[in-house]
């Protein structure tokens, strides 16, 4: 008489952990964009402002008040800045805390990808980058925000080094292009296009825990 | 009719504060005037210089530290200092003003940011330094050739860059490799760099700004001065 049958159940499919992103506000569009395009409905985003570049030195503790306020609801936290002219302070609160950043000095650097930012740079250190968040806000950011709109007599001490503009596109736009194209005549610099997507953010962000 | 003022007309004392006020306005043109005025009435260039341009740039340094004056504004301020030390800069040099010290500057290799480094250039001049600016992307041999040139008391480090900060190191290390490192004095400064850091590489100093850029240069000038004169005492 044969023995009783075991029914094999599948095998579990762990839940991915839920994720926070601390990121810079600059970057939010992108994030939400991949989060729909690869369905990662367990990870979740809270900005900081993207102003806070003006003043590189705050990000560091802003970025660790951030965590510490929203950790206890997260089984993992990631962090989508750069360095961003922190000097490694930034790395040493996120090691502090224990969570894990995207390699790169800048979004410049891991939108284009490490090698290709070095090469650009070491080509041409005079290159002024813009994303698809500097072209859209380009007016309140670079001309209000260095004061061009008041004093543009500034345009030679901020530009003068400069001898080309460098829009890295995140996603294929035309319109946004054509305002490149504006933001680079205004600061009378020549532009060259880079599409460089989002693959290094969505690697990063797609790493398993 | 109109009402702007005659620079002319104002007393020394009346002028000066005037002068403060353009200074802090950004207003170049007066500034210039202003110092055209007080060369004219027999005012020492070193004394113009001190008395309206320096002191006219600490009241815009201090409020700038205290969040009252923010960037573009001080640079409206630097440019208009610069009108008036342009015709300062050969009087000075023909009057035998004093020095305090020499001081070699650039901003580094690969980085082609210079606002800071121009602040703190004509703030060392202001304040009696002779200062060599070598201007933007600067490799270490650039630095070796200006030291050997011009013998400086310090060396001024520059970058603005997360990615070109670390080349301060490969400067510093070059001058330990040459032994010639404990004869200058280094300071360094731009916005991603922190004390932290330049004790890191090797630094005398981290300047956080153009103000502590001077007064930290002096210091070390007045520690280095009096450790010559112990010496030639004993």
């Amino acid at each position: 008489m044969a023995g009783p049958t075991m029914i094999p159940t599948p095998p579990e499919t762990p839940e991915p952990p839920r994720t926070l992103v601390v990121a810079c506000g600059a970057l939010a569009r992108e994030f939400l964009l991949l989060k729909e395009l690869n369905g990662w409905d367990h990870m979740s985003i809270v900005c900081l402002p993207a102003k806070l570049h003006n003043r590189p030195e705050r990000i560091p503790e802003a970025v660790r008040a951030k965590i510490r306020k929203e950790r206890s609801a997260y089984d993992r936290v990631l962090c989508l800045y750069g360095d961003c002219g922190t000097g490694g302070l930034l790395d040493k609160v996120l090691a502090e805390e224990g969570v894990e950043r995207i390699e790169g000095a800048h979004c410049y650097e891991f939108f284009l990808g490490s090698e290709e930012f070095t090469a650009l740079a070491d080509d041409d250190p005079a290159t002024f980058f813009l994303t698809d968040y500097l072209v859209r806000h380009f007016d309140s950011l670079i001309i209000k925000g260095l004061g061009l709109d008041r004093f543009p007599q500034l345009l030679e001490t901020y530009f003068g080094n400069y001898t080309q503009v460098v829009f890295l596109a995140q996603v294929p736009d035309p319109a946004l292009v054509a305002k490149a194209e504006r933001a680079a005549a205004r600061l009378g610099l020549p532009l060259v296009v880079r599409q460089t997507g989002l693959r290094g953010m969505e690697r990063f962000l797609a790493r398993p825990a | 009719m109109t009402n702007e003022l005659d620079l002319n007309t104002l007393s020394d004392d009346e002028l000066v504060e005037q002068m403060h006020d353009d200074l802090y306005d950004g207003l170049k043109d007066e500034i210039e005037e202003g110092v055209r005025i007080l060369l004219g009435r027999g005012w020492k260039p070193y004394e113009v210089l001190t008395k309206s341009l320096v002191a006219g740039m600490q009241i815009v340094g201090a409020d700038f530290r205290d969040g009252i004056l923010f960037v573009p504004e001080v640079l409206m301020s630097a440019g208009a200092m610069k009108g008036g030390m342009a015709i300062l800069r050969p009087l000075l040099a023909e009057t035998g003003a004093p020095k305090i010290g020499k001081m070699v500057i650039g901003t580094v290799k690969g980085d082609i940011h210079d606002i800071g480094k121009n602040l703190v250039t004509m703030m060392l001049e202001g304040a009696g330094f002779e200062v060599i600016d070598l201007g933007i992307n600067n490799a270490v041999e650039k630095y070796l050739a200006a030291i050997e040139e011009h013998q400086p008391d310090i060396i001024g480090l520059s970058a603005l860059l997360t990615t070109t900060m670390p080349y301060m190191k490969v400067v510093i290390d070059t001058l330990k490799e040459k032994g010639i490192r404990s004869d200058y004095i280094v300071l360094v400064g731009g916005a991603p760099l922190n004390e932290a850091f330049a004790e890191s590489i090797g630094a005398d100093a981290y300047c956080r700004d153009a103000a502590v850029a001077v007064e930290t240069a002096k210091s070390f000038m007045a520690r280095r001065q009096g450790s010559i004169l112990a010496r030639e005492v004993a």
